[in-house]
């Protein structure tokens, strides 16, 4: 038994912090938030980090690391906000990667040349029997696109896809459609006829969201096992989960900071219990994460009967946790914190958004239910 | 990051589930069709079972070898914890004192001591209890109130009350927590000493808490002689030695917090039970919430595990862990008689136990409340609370709150 983590693990994490910091992250948050643009694009820093290759296998030019690795970058990157779009990227790669017809995509993506998005899909479970995709409104999930196979053996699809984390400037949709009634993997150039890719206007400037329109698309069928396809969308949770704790992390070291030199009646406000208890509630939510993150980031490839129940369970914790770290930043800061100028309203903007994405956090809590009552 | 064994775990795992297959007939049944029924018969056979795992090498895993232990590591005492729960046969009896009371003698206690007491608490021929909380001191451990006044033979008098002592009405010694100079500050003037729970004045009594049942005792002091010798860490070092028993009870909990029993699976198959619970939607969100708090848990412990295998001792954070424990389970006692309906309160439901037990467990091991102070004060590095005792000779501190009561 050993969760430390390796060396090269640190050295990761800390490569990360490190390159990270060279961007004021925050302020560029801010400032598209109030031009309604996005901010600047740090894809080419990613690049040069060896992000875009993390779970690409070394064969096709990848690093070949594990989830858990990755979960550090996106932790790190949770933790300044910024706005790489590895969320999108990185479980794209994984389908790809485990299958052999995705195989000549890979080089470019692994080296960043083009960047993949996922089509996130969420396998059926026993009160949905359907594979199902995020709606464009309300609390029904909507299907799947569909493949159909024309007479001269070419793969089209049809579909929608609603709210797609880094959507836009993809050069590659990988996703999970049925053919035939039955679900594959699929991928699609974003050039391609029939590809529309619409930019939404998004609550957290930082998180880049498109709304994707497949008509007829020219598809490529990927031979990944429906545990793969499965696995992406599992894989998509415990990294959303992963990018939360990071930001609930540095979320409480500001808090604490704050608490430790704000002064009313004579004392620093971090010695009221009210306030102390409140951010011990926030460390608490954030260590139960973490630790759901060594569960999610063992169990992908020690015991993946496991991986959805614990990618499930740190999505479902990290989801609140970031909410309360996000509302506990402001009420600790009074009524500052809730002022345009100040970052807690850009955790707190995060916090709302990213409870909403990839079937929300309210649907990972499901998941654990159905994992546990099928056992049981 | 790995869960796995090494070869050298595996071979001690191993070895300790080759002997429980073989010797768990041996071992007394407490549950289920013929389950012993008779406290006292329990007890005996519990006793008696301690000491069959003790001389198998079970019990004390991380005790030095000179004390009759195996001189092994936390990993090991955790492997060891695990097959017993997976031959499903009870763990030793005297938790408290092969766990925390054992070790604090080892770490404080003269030759004397260790070559007296060690030997028969390890194999249950004589079962410890923990005498420190007491009416007036329980989160503020420190303010303890039993005096104990040296004679002039150099032995000592002790009068007072204990509560929420566990075991005590079986137990042979107690380790307990008097107070033995009120002229200094509070910390300074206690001392810790070993009780023998037959000894004249000592008067233990059942607490019956709100499940009708009494599973801890009040221990009442009156005029209690004791040799000089009975001084454990010397004469006011009591509040150093008690810290050393806190810290083991940290570890204990940390290593064996999933041994409460109030784990996601149970909790799952209960609402599972129930057709239209486990189709419900908002039944569904909450047992999965607090489900996956649960099964944070498992995993909080194995890196505990992994910082005590680095020689590093568990800080207060592992107070946190206990705090998801005991309101997860009130949350899941919650949901679970709203699926069930009163039933879940019937007398003889393990839920209506379980509901009864938890808000006091919520204070067990110091206050949720004191838990997160220290946290807040130990980890995250907040200001403490501003205090009125610091600095103050107990006497005084006593009088200053008689007067301002």
């Amino acid at each position: 038994m050993n969760l430390d983590l390796s060396d090269e693990q640190v050295l990761l994490r800390e490569a990360a912090r490190g390159t990270l910091s060279r961007f004021k992250n925050l302020e560029a948050a801010r400032e598209a938030l109030d031009s309604g643009g996005s901010p600047p694009d740090l894809w080419p820093t990613a690049v040069e980090a060896g992000w875009p290759g993390l779970l690409v296998d070394e064969a096709h030019g990848g690093a070949g690391l594990d989830a858990f690795d990755a979960m550090l970058v996106l932790g790190e990157c949770g933790r300044v906000l910024a706005a790489i779009p590895l969320l999108g990227h990185l479980p794209a790669t994984a389908i790809l990667d485990s299958s052999p017809a995705g195989a000549e995509l890979l080089p470019a993506l692994a080296s960043g040349d083009q960047r993949a998005v996922y089509l996130a899909a969420r396998p059926p479970d026993d009160m949905h029997g359907e594979w199902s995709v995020d709606p464009a409104g309300g609390m029904e999930r909507a299907p799947v696109p569909i493949a159909t196979r024309g007479a001269d053996g070419s793969t089209h699809v049809t579909g929608q896809l609603a709210f797609v984390p880094d959507a836009p400037g993809a050069d590659v949709l990988v996703g999970v459609a049925l053919l035939e009634g039955k679900p594959v993997g699929f991928a699609v150039q974003a050039s391609a006829a029939g590809v529309s890719i619409d930019s939404v206007r998004r609550y957290d400037a930082t998180r880049a969201l498109g709304h994707v329109a497949l008509q007829d698309a020219p598809a490529t069928i990927l031979d990944a096992s429906p545990e793969a396809l499965a696995g992406a969308w599992h894989l998509a949770q415990a990294l959303i989960a992963a990018e939360s704790l990071g930001a609930v992390e540095s979320a409480l070291e500001t808090s604490v900071a704050y608490a430790k030199e704000r002064f009313t009646f004579g004392r620093a406000i971090g010695s009221y219990q009210a306030v102390k208890h409140s951010l011990t509630e926030v460390l608490r939510q954030l260590e139960n994460g973490r630790s759901l993150l060594y569960y999610a980031g063992w169990s992908r490839n020690g015991a993946p009967a496991e991986f959805p129940l614990a990618a499930g369970a740190a999505r479902s914790v990290a989801g609140r946790a970031l909410d309360t770290a996000a509302r506990t930043m402001i009420s600790v800061h009074g009524g500052i914190g809730a002022t345009w100028e100040h970052d807690a309203p850009l955790y707190f903007r995060r916090a709302q958004l990213n409870r909403r994405l990839l079937g929300g956090t309210a649907l990972a809590s499901d998941q654990v239910a159905c994992e546990l009552i099928a056992q049981a | 990051m790995d869960l796995d064994d090494t070869p050298e775990q595996a071979a001690y795992r191993e070895q300790v589930r080759a002997w429980l297959d073989q010797n768990k007939a041996q071992a007394p049944v407490l549950q289920g069709p013929g389950a012993l029924e008779d406290e006292a018969e329990i007890v005996a056979a519990r006793r008696a079972w301690q000491g069959r795992l003790a001389e198998a090498g079970l019990a004390g895993v991380t005790w030095p070898k000179e004390y009759g232990g195996q001189g092994l590591g936390p990993l090991e005492q955790v492997i060891c914890n695990q097959e017993i729960a997976r031959a499903k046969v009870p763990g030793i009896l005297d938790a408290i004192g092969v766990g925390m009371l054992g070790p604090t003698i080892i770490a404080h206690g003269a030759d004397e001591q260790k070559a007296r007491y060690l030997g028969p608490m390890l194999h249950g021929d004589e079962v410890w209890c923990q005498l420190f909380s007491e009416p007036a001191a329980g989160s503020d451990l420190a303010a303890v109130q039993t005096r104990a006044r040296q004679q002039d033979d150099g032995s000592w008098r002790l009068t007072g009350q204990k509560v929420w002592t566990t075991n005590a009405q079986f137990a042979s010694y107690g380790l307990i927590l008097a107070r033995t100079d009120v002229d200094v500050p509070k910390h300074k003037g206690m001392t810790m000493f070993v009780l023998p729970m037959d000894a004249e004045g000592v008067t233990v009594r059942g607490l019956r808490q709100i499940s009708g049942e009494a599973e801890f005792n009040e221990v009442f002091l009156d005029d209690v002689a004791l040799d000089a010798d009975a001084v454990v860490g010397g004469v006011g070092n009591g509040w150093g030695t008690a810290l050393t028993t806190l810290m083991f009870e940290r570890v204990t909990i940390g290593l064996g917090s999933e041994g409460l029993g109030y784990n996601s699976a149970r909790f799952a198959k209960a609402i599972a039970s129930d057709e239209h619970a486990r189709r419900d939607p908002e039944v569904r969100r909450q047992l999965g919430e607090i489900a996956s708090e649960l099964l944070a848990v498992r995993f909080t412990g194995y890196r505990t595990l992994s910082a005590l295998q680095r020689g590093q001792i568990p800080g207060p954070e592992a107070g946190l862990a206990k705090v998801t424990i005991v309101n997860g389970a009130i949350k899941s006692g919650d949901l679970i008689a709203d699926v069930l309906g009163p039933d879940a309160l019937d007398e003889g439901s393990e839920w209506a136990y379980m509901i009864s037990f938890l808000p006091g467990l919520k204070s067990a091991g110091g206050t949720e409340e004191i838990l997160r102070n220290t946290i807040g004060e130990r980890v995250l590095g907040l200001p403490p609370e501003p205090r009125l005792d610091k600095g103050i000779p107990f006497s005084e501190l006593r009088a200053k709150e008689a007067a301002s009561a």
